[in-house]
């Protein structure tokens, strides 16, 4: 329960650590029930978008403008609509994995690597980029990983690295000399994604690094590129290590990313956030070491880190767990209900919407758009609020009566959906329940089902 | 866990004598109502993102402001010849014109050098010296520790942001207005009886419930799944459209207007990296709305408050290379209500040439901007200096009293 996605009645938790470590490399079998677009296929609708406002353009000041606006529109919303499906298939493979953990890992990373989509044309690309950048790499090398993510052009977009150059660049000399650098990806960079804002860097570290990445951006059709002109010339000088020089290449950068990912810093930070997510608000010190160790003797290898992670003893204690998130809280909801796929392949958009992003957005998760890079919180306070939990309840009692025709009987479902955790006051409830769905939902809400 | 034996009887009948009301359930009623031992009231607004300072509140009279690259002043919006206020702030000027709003400017926080938002944040909000001193409790917090008895009523952590500021030992509300339960009154006492199982769901239920009660329509529905549905609904949408913000700042001045004193709230936006004058007006316009909706709703009220808007630094002097700013160093505060003598920018001009610049690049802090909280707490609820400089912000130095209150 602690590393899944809950308790599901059609699905057997797996048995031993290595079933679980296995479940990771093995084919990605919920990816293939319940697809979600791959950036590669998403770059489509950003060429398409690109035309239409190409021609809206065109047409600005004749009759026909209107039709060429409307049509941008609808092809906005028509990717909207399909972005709500992605949506529903992430929870239909939180409900149906076989290989749950890959589930919660994806979600961790995705997290970790937040970014947004800023132009109209990015903005439901991020399931994509999950998809095509994230996922697949979870069990490999940390600095795979990194490099994948950062400069990927949603990430690079977010965070202005495609409006940076160098202001002794070939560009510079041709524009307008007041526009130049910008730090904001090699500042998250340093403090988010690697060594952690306690790491040991400098402001001069964060402005060596926004350096060594001009040259990195994205063209108009949303594919990484780099670009030599926009590169500063010269070496540059990141923890006291040299990395670049002329001419300047991408692979200067993938360098200082290895350098970054392998450093115990990063290691640090990078343990004791996966033992917080999983574990607990406040992980036992033995645990982030032991995985540290892992880490740095396998130059990151996250399988390994993961590994060393399960087969802890402190990873298994026995006090109640973190609060789960908003989207594990639904999704592990599903889980338990066993909800068949077609209730939401059927639904339409506005119901997706209605029934699981806004509620979710009470529940403090606005999904896709992130206040800021760094993400989610991971303290539990920061999810049992009053409104927090009045959202949870709220959604309980409600959403799952109105999914499902022939809701379980409260006085099973509390078994199914707790196993070993039920307590004598949630089995008193689901029995004096006036409704099935009010049974069902006092299940889901309480305490022992909220807790991972 | 072993759990006390429930009687199924038992907790039917005691519900039958309740009756329907579960409003009237002794379950309901956590909060004792003891008002606070003052009148006065304070709103400290967070901006979060960073607020640009140079750009909110331009020393357009500083002869090196034209070679920062910023944008020329608006001359209706000249504060005192020397101060220009943001044209989106326009809406505010009679506020200003009146004395019931005014600047501190070139302050910060002590945090340097790293410029992180969430660093930033936290400092301002834990209100310590450093990083490494960084408390889990907020200044607001420890401003109420001073005060044993309050109400949980007291003060108001609003809005769906975890308030850092508010966190601590002593007794808080947090609620958003657009939460709302619909439930049967037999869903209430069981949900309340689940929740027994763990402390800290136990007591953000007690207090989701009282909210719930009180914030216009009450819990207990007896309608159908669908119904149910339909409202929750539309409390949701209601918070998604524009000016919640507002709806936020209308909830705080109703609860102040009433036995709540201490309120706070976030506005986000502020991170202008890119095309400035056009992000700082959405944000400079969220801001404005609240405040005119806090002065409305108010009423009366409203000369016994003080509004302090602060950010967690400023930003570079200069633009950057994307018609926008980078972060910062020191930055502006803003304070507003009937409380305060405003129609002022209070500041030790540090200049803007290059060499006075924070690190060559960023307005230098000349004053620490807790010491002008400081200041207004001291003012308004008699806090002494020894428990503002070592409890409440340790290793705040006040230096003198600035005169923000009237």
């Amino acid at each position: 329960m602690r590393f899944g996605c809950g308790l599901s009645p059609e699905i057997p938790p797996p048995v031993t650590l290595s079933d679980m470590l296995a479940s990771l490399t093995a084919p990605d079998q919920a990816a293939t029930d319940f697809p979600i677009e791959r950036y590669e296929t998403y770059l489509i609708r950003i060429s398409e978008f690109a035309k239409l406002s190409a021609e809206f353009s065109r047409a600005r000041g004749t009759p026909k403008a209107k039709d060429a606006l409307d049509a941008r529109k609808r092809r906005r919303r028509e990717t909207a609509n399909d972005a709500l499906g992605w949506f529903g298939n992430v929870l239909m493979r939180r409900t149906w994995s076989e290989h749950p953990f890959r589930e919660r890992l994806t979600g961790f990373w995705a997290d970790h690597f937040t970014t947004a989509g800023k132009a109209a044309a990015l903005r439901s690309a991020v399931s994509p980029y999950v998809e095509s950048a994230i996922r697949p790499l979870i069990a490999g090398h940390f600095e795979d990983l990194l490099i994948s993510a950062v400069t990927h052009p949603l990430m690079v977009t977010y965070l202005d690295q495609d409006r940076s150059f160098g202001p002794n660049s070939a560009f510079a000399a041709t524009t307008d000399q007041t526009r130049g650098l910008n730090e904001n990806l090699g500042r998250e960079i340093l403090e988010l994604h690697t060594l952690g804002v306690g790491g040991p860097y400098t402001q001069d570290d964060v402005r060596q690094l926004a350096t060594l990445l001009t040259g990195v951006t994205a063209d108009r059709k949303g594919r990484a590129s780099f670009r030599p002109r926009l590169a500063e010339p010269g070496p540059e000088v990141i923890l006291g290590q040299e990395y670049g020089g002329d001419p300047a290449t991408l692979d200067h950068v993938h360098e200082a990313l290895r350098g970054l990912a392998n450093h115990p810093a990063t290691a640090q930070h990078l343990c004791r956030k996966l033992a917080i997510h999983f574990v607990s608000d406040t992980p036992a010190d033995g645990l982030i070491t032991a995985m540290e160790e892992a880490y740095l003797d396998t130059g990151g290898l996250l399988l390994d880190v993961y590994s060393a992670m399960l087969s802890h003893p402190a990873a298994w204690h026995a006090e109640a767990g973190n609060i789960k998130r908003p989207v594990d809280f639904i999704g592990s909801s599903l889980r338990a209900l066993a909800l068949p796929p077609a209730v939401i392949t059927r639904m339409r958009p506005q119901n997706l919407r209605g029934s699981f992003q806004l509620p979710m957005q009470l529940m403090g998760h606005r999904w896709e758009m992130p206040n800021g890079p760094d993400g989610l919180p991971e303290e539990d306070s920061a999810w049992l609020s009053p409104q927090g939990l009045a959202a949870r309840l709220q959604w309980a009692l409600t959403i799952p009566g109105r999914l499902i025709q022939e809701l379980p009987d409260p006085r099973d479902f509390v078994e199914t959906a707790l196993g070993p955790r039920a307590t004598a006051r949630v089995r008193f409830a689901a029995d004096a329940a006036e409704t099935k769905s009010d049974g069902v939902g006092l299940v889901l809400a309480s305490p022992a089902f909220q807790r991972a | 866990m072993p759990a006390p034996p429930i009687n199924r009887r038992r907790f039917l009948l005691n519900s039958a004598v309740l009756g329907c009301s579960a409003a009237a359930s002794p379950l309901l009623t956590p909060i004792s109502f003891m008002s606070a031992p003052w009148d006065n009231r304070l709103v400290v607004i967070i901006l979060r993102g960073a607020m640009d300072g140079l750009g909110v509140v331009q020393p357009y009279g500083d002869p090196d402001y034209a070679a920062l690259g910023r944008e020329a002043p608006n001359p209706a919006m000249d504060l005192d010849g020397f101060f220009a206020m943001n044209t989106a702030l326009q809406p505010l000027m009679p506020m200003w014109r009146n004395g019931e709003l005014g600047f501190v400017h070139a302050v910060s926080t002590p945090y340097r050098d790293k410029r992180s938002h969430f660093d930033g944040q936290d400092l301002l909000e834990a209100g310590s010296a450093r990083i490494g001193d960084k408390t889990s409790d907020g200044w607001l917090n420890r401003l109420l520790q001073q005060f044993p008895d309050l109400s949980t009523e007291t003060a108001y952590a609003i809005g769906r942001q975890e308030m850092i500021v508010l966190n601590g030992a002593a007794p808080v509300t947090r609620w958003t207005p657009e939460s709302d339960l619909t439930m049967s009154p037999q869903a209430m006492k069981l949900a309340q009886l689940v929740m027994q199982d763990d402390p800290a769901f136990d007591q953000a239920l007690r207090q989701a419930f009282a909210l719930a009660e009180t914030d216009g329509d009450s819990i207990a529905f007896e309608g159908t799944l669908r119904e149910m549905g339909k409202e929750m609904r539309n409390d949701m949408t209601a918070a998604m459209k524009k000016g919640a913000g507002t709806r936020i700042a209308q909830f705080a001045a109703e609860r102040l207007a009433k036995e709540a004193r201490i309120a706070s709230f976030s506005i986000n936006g502020w991170d202008t990296h890119d095309n400035q004058t056009r992000e700082l007006a959405g944000a400079l316009g969220q801001l404005s709305d609240a405040l005119i909706a806090l002065k409305e709703g108010l009423g009366p009220a409203w000369s016994k408050t003080t509004v302090l808007a602060m950010t967690e630094f400023g930003r570079t002097a200069r633009m950057n290379g994307t018609g926008g700013t980078d972060h910062g160093t020191a930055g502006a505060m803003l304070f507003a209500g009937g409380a305060v003598r405003g129609g002022r920018v209070l500041t030790n001009w540090p200049g803007l040439e290059e060499s006075a610049l924070y690190a060559r690049r960023d307005l230098l802090p000349t004053r620490d901007v807790r010491a002008y909280a400081g200041w207004a707490m001291r003012g308004l609820f008699g806090v002494q200096s020894s428990t503002l400089e070592r409890v409440i912000f340790p290793g705040l130095d006040l230096e003198g009293d600035p005169g923000l209150l009237l």
